[in-house]
């Protein structure tokens, strides 16, 4: 069974590309809009992993980062988060959110897929 | 001899002796309890007593002459004293304070210590205090010598010849000044330290201050009540006389007033009033009780000067009694010897009082202010180099009250025989005045100066000698008598008992007019036009304002450290060895330092020791030895200017310190403040280029995406391939934009935008807005119409940065109206001396708090449509930057659901605007 992935981004283009790698990487994709939709989508059917991007209407990344992280049921969904912020600062913050990678925009599209690719894999082993 | 066997001759003169041993004891048991430690003139009482030394023999014998010739005219003498006491404490208070303070020894120290401790102004001020009291203790021995005579022809009352021969025991006078001399010495002399109080000496004039009291009520209640029936039977005979009747009405007397005020002065500057109301004084407390108390006794002794007068008049109406003798002949004629002696024993004891006070402190006038300074200055003598000089001191003060005592004797045998008691006491009285402008106004007026001091003292003792003691001369024949009815020389003019033509007033108060005219007169305007030293500064300061300094905390300035030693042996010259370690131990003790244990002396022991030595040898002279003790630097003018110039440059220092420290902290105030807008600035900008950052990192990550999609998937269908090749192209066009806006936003902000400023017309502008924007109007269906006014006024603007201010309005205004139904309205109104352009849309709006921060950098209002790129969101901080350059205002009118209008103005270029012109509508297509 494919692994899924959850893709919470606001800018269309950006998430028109994530969807597009992902499935060609053969991963499941779905696709949150804010915060509220993240959560929404994670409560309904809990993703193996989430491409979450920070600067997000209504409830920005690390919010739901925590959320998520507060809920021992939904431990073992990977998180990478992204962000246009580039700043040592924003990445320490998320690590320290829980989350297991952090990606800066604009970013390798095939260092992503690797980055995804590994954390699902070693999932499955 | 004529006397009768009832009153002989021994018994008279064993009374006298009697008493004034009687004075000797008490004195001297006063001086032993003071010695003790009992003292007795801890006590208000005794201090108001003593004050009644103002009651001499004058007022005994001369008041009843005078009310007996004058009627009550008498009693101004003693309603000016009333009037000071009562009124004039105030003046009485400060004096006692200030020469507390200073360490004053007579009034001579008083002025001389006010003025700088001058010593010519207190040789100045001695010698008229001697020249002019000189006639006031002659009158005591004439009025003592008479008094003996009167009584010596008992039971016969005649007219006493006081120049008859008494063949017993030679001069009565002369005897008498003697054993006043005598008991001043013992008692005026003991101590080394003028302003040590002399207590035994206190407590015996306070003693015959009771006994003259007592003496002269008991002849007035015999008289009164004795030979009349009470005041009622006295007054009402005398009124049925013409001569007596004269004396009970109160006619206008032009010389009321100038007594009073003569008397006011002299209740203050007589040097024994001063003696012992301010030196005498131990305690200001007791003044509140002198207060009443003196005035009392003066109501009391006036009482019975009437009444003894009318009765003479009227018992011896054949004539050929002295009115001055009525005190005594009354009790005489009516067969009293008893009454008669006591009589006599007040009117001694009046006259003692006043003598030995006088002399004491005459006396120390002339030692301290005018034979020591003048010692001194001899340097021949050495004197300031002998190593005691306390033996010196106190010979010259029994020498001197020997010398005052032999003077006034002689007065009284060349002149005083010539004159009335009432007429010599005014002359004194007069004299006395001269010191009463110096004195008070040196109290109250910091300007008073030295020169103005001598001047008026100078002036006012030129006239009174004019006025007053030449005259007394020419009447003992020492001059001719048509110096006073003529003029010298003849000039009517210079009459001295009628100056400038000036008559209707008295001698005296004539006298008193032109004296103290001239000595005001003199020392206000030499003053006002002196320039007063240092040290006169220095003392004025001290003197008026002697209740706000608690210490002398200035005159502690003027002084360097001096060797101990050599303080100590030149207080042991005056002071004497033992007294000199009493001293230096009481201020040891105060401190609470031990001076065995340092060698140098502070200022402060250096002032203590000078008040000391103030204290004996006067402040003038203190100074000049306390200097010199100094070596190498005595304390002059210069120096002190100097001290006290640095001192003002040390303030001036210190001020402009002060002045600097401010500026400093001010400027470190206006730093942090700039620090912490630097601090904000940066802060924005690090928020700003965070922002900026991320806002280009957006379109870049879509591109880069998505090329790396196209080049690493070469199987990608055509449309796919096209629909993300435009996605790159539209994301560059974004960040082409993105850059160019805030590169014009930077321009903007830091004025660097290049403004082609020229005439604009601002329908033309949206006009061209309008058609450039209506491909996108029409793409989404959203209609667009214009309302212009006909006549648009030229405004002064960038042509192109005002077209892309309607532009970024416009297409917000399309990019938020609904697709279909959407309506864009733009208007142009004028107002005021400017134009208001609006542009309106029928979108979601925006709601109120957001009206301020949409016109802010990167503040993008989310609408709930996504999927549409909002901007760069710097589009609307462009606008209002363009606005604001352009000198109009941009904001937003709207409500959530209702649309939202976007306004702005900018001011016309010329002159007032036009009226409204006709509304225009332009339906958009």
């Amino acid at each position: 069974m494919a692994k899924s992935i959850l893709v919470v981004e606001d800018e269309p283009n950006i998430v028109l590309s994530l969807q597009f790698l992902m499935k060609k990487a053969g991963f499941d994709v779905r696709v949150a809009r804010d915060g509220d939709e993240a959560l929404a989508a994670v409560e309904s059917k809990a993703p193996d992993l989430i491409l979450l991007d920070v600067m997000i209407p209504k409830r920005d990344g690390y919010d739901v980062c925590q959320t998520i992280r507060a809920n021992p049921a939904w431990g073992s969904i990977y998180i990478i988060m992204l962000t246009a912020k580039g700043r040592e600062v924003d990445r320490e913050k998320g690590i320290a959110l829980g989350a297991n990678d952090y990606v800066t925009k604009p970013f390798s599209t095939r260092d992503l897929t690797d980055k995804v690719k590994q954390l699902l894999d070693n999932a499955g082993l | 001899m004529t006397g009768s066997a009832a009153l002989p001759a021994w018994l008279i003169i064993a009374a006298s002796f009697g008493y004034v041993f009687l004075l000797f004891a008490i004195a001297y048991w006063g001086d032993r309890r003071a010695a003790a430690g009992r003292t007795m003139v801890a006590n208000p009482w005794i201090y108001a007593l003593s004050i009644a030394v103002y009651c001499t023999a004058w007022t005994f014998y001369g008041s009843v002459g005078r009310a007996a010739s004058g009627g009550i005219e008498f009693l101004t003498i003693y309603i000016g004293p009333t009037l000071m006491f009562a009124l004039g404490w105030v003046v009485l208070r400060k004096m006692i304070r200030i020469s507390k303070v200073n360490r004053i020894t007579s009034i001579a120290d008083f002025i001389s210590s006010r003025y700088g401790k001058s010593h010519l102004l207190g040789g100045l001020v001695t010698i008229i205090a001697v020249v002019g009291i000189m006639p006031y203790i002659s009158l005591q021995l004439k009025a003592v010598a008479a008094s003996f005579v009167v009584l010596l022809h008992y039971p016969e009352v005649g007219a006493p010849d006081a120049s008859s021969v008494l063949p017993l025991f030679g001069d009565t006078a002369l005897w008498i000044a003697a054993l006043m001399a005598l008991f001043a010495i013992l008692f005026g002399t003991r101590h080394i330290d003028a302003t040590e109080h002399h207590q035994g000496l206190v407590a015996a004039i306070a003693f015959e201050s009771v006994v003259k009291l007592v003496a002269f009520v008991s002849v007035g209640l015999f008289v009164t009540f004795g030979m009349f029936d009470g005041f009622g039977d006295l007054f009402s005979r005398a009124a049925s006389l013409p001569d007596t009747a004269r004396l009970l009405t109160l006619e206008p007397v032009t010389d009321w007033i100038p007594f009073t005020l003569l008397s006011m002065l002299t209740i203050i500057c007589l040097p024994r009033q001063f003696q012992v109301s301010v030196v005498e004084n131990v305690d200001e407390e007791h003044l509140n009780k002198a207060l009443w108390l003196f005035p009392l006794y003066l109501l009391l002794i006036n009482i019975f000067v009437l009444p003894i007068a009318l009765a003479g008049l009227l018992h011896f109406r054949a004539g050929g009694v002295d009115a001055d003798t009525f005190v005594l002949a009354l009790p005489m004629a009516q067969q009293q010897p008893a009454l008669a002696l006591l009589a006599f024993v007040g009117g001694l004891s009046a006259a003692t009082g006043m003598v030995i006070v006088e002399t004491v402190a005459l006396s120390t006038m002339i030692c301290n202010d005018l034979v020591m300074p003048m010692l001194l200055r001899f340097a021949w003598l050495q004197l300031a180099e002998r190593r005691d000089l306390s033996g010196l001191l106190l010979g010259i003060r029994r020498g001197a009250i020997c010398f005052i005592l032999l003077i006034g004797y002689l007065y009284f045998r060349l002149i005083g025989e010539s004159y009335a008691l009432v007429s010599i006491g005014l002359m004194s009285f007069a004299a006395a005045a001269q010191f009463a402008p110096a004195l008070i106004l040196g109290m109250y007026w910091k300007g008073a100066s030295r020169h103005g001091a001598l001047a008026g003292i100078s002036a006012g003792f030129l006239l009174w000698t004019y006025t007053l003691l030449l005259p007394s001369f020419a009447r003992s024949g020492w001059l001719p008598e048509s110096f006073i009815d003529a003029g010298p020389f003849g000039i009517a003019l210079l009459q001295p008992y009628a100056l400038f033509g000036m008559d209707g007033l008295g001698p005296t108060a004539h006298s008193l007019f032109w004296s103290l005219l001239a000595n005001v007169g003199a020392f206000a305007a030499v003053s006002l036009l002196d320039r007063q030293s240092t040290i006169e500064r220095i003392q004025s300061t001290l003197f008026v304002e002697v209740f706000q300094h608690a210490g002398n905390a200035a005159a502690a300035l003027l002084h360097h450290t001096v060797s101990l030693p050599e303080l100590r042996s030149l207080a042991e010259r005056f002071l004497g060895r033992e007294r000199t370690e009493e001293v230096l131990n009481e201020y040891a003790v105060r401190r609470g330092i031990d001076l065995n244990s340092s060698a140098l002396a502070d200022g402060e022991l250096v002032q203590f020791v000078e008040r000391r030595l103030a204290g004996a040898i006067g402040a003038a002279s203190a100074r000049v030895m306390v200097a010199s003790t100094i070596k190498g630097e005595g304390v002059g003018v210069e120096e002190i200017m100097q001290i006290l110039d640095e001192t003002s440059q040390v303030l001036e220092y210190s001020r402009q310190l002060e002045q600097k420290s401010r500026a400093l902290e001010n400027a470190t105030a206006e730093l942090k403040a700039a620090n912490e807008r630097l601090t904000e600035l940066d802060r924005l900008k690090d928020d700003f280029l965070s922002t900026v950052t991320h806002e280009l990192r957006t379109p870049l990550t879509s591109i880069r995406s998505f090329s790396e999609i196209l080049h690493d998937s070469p199987d990608l269908d055509i449309a796919e391939r096209q629909h993300f090749l435009t996605i790159v192209i539209r994301e560059s066009e974004r960040l082409t934009r993105l850059i160019n806006q805030v590169l014009d936003l930077t321009k903007i902000e830091t004025g660097r935008m290049k403004w082609q400023i020229t005439d604009v017309n601002l329908g033309e502008i949206i006009h061209q807005s309008v058609v450039s924007l209506r491909g996108l109007f029409e793409e989404r269906q959203i209609a667009i119409e214009t309302a212009l006014p006909p006549d648009i006024p030229l405004i002064r603007a960038d042509r192109d940065q005002l077209i892309q201010l309607v532009i970024n309005l416009l297409s917000n205004a399309q990019k938020f109206s609904p697709a279909g139904t959407g309506r864009v309205c733009v208007g142009l109104t004028k107002a005021e001396g400017t134009v208001a352009v609006r542009v309106a849309d029928n979108g979601p709006g925006i709601p109120a708090n957001e009206h301020e921060k949409i016109f802010e950098k990167f503040h993008q209002v989310r609408a709930g449509r996504t999927g549409n790129p909002m901007g760069s969101g710097l589009g609307l901080a462009i606008c209002r930057g363009i606005v604001e350059h352009l000198g109009g205002q941009i904001w937003v009118e709207s409500e959530p659901g209702h649309g939202a209008t976007f306004i702005f103005t900018v001011p016309l270029a010329t002159g007032p605007s036009h009226a409204f012109g006709t509304k225009d509508e332009l339906a958009g297509t």
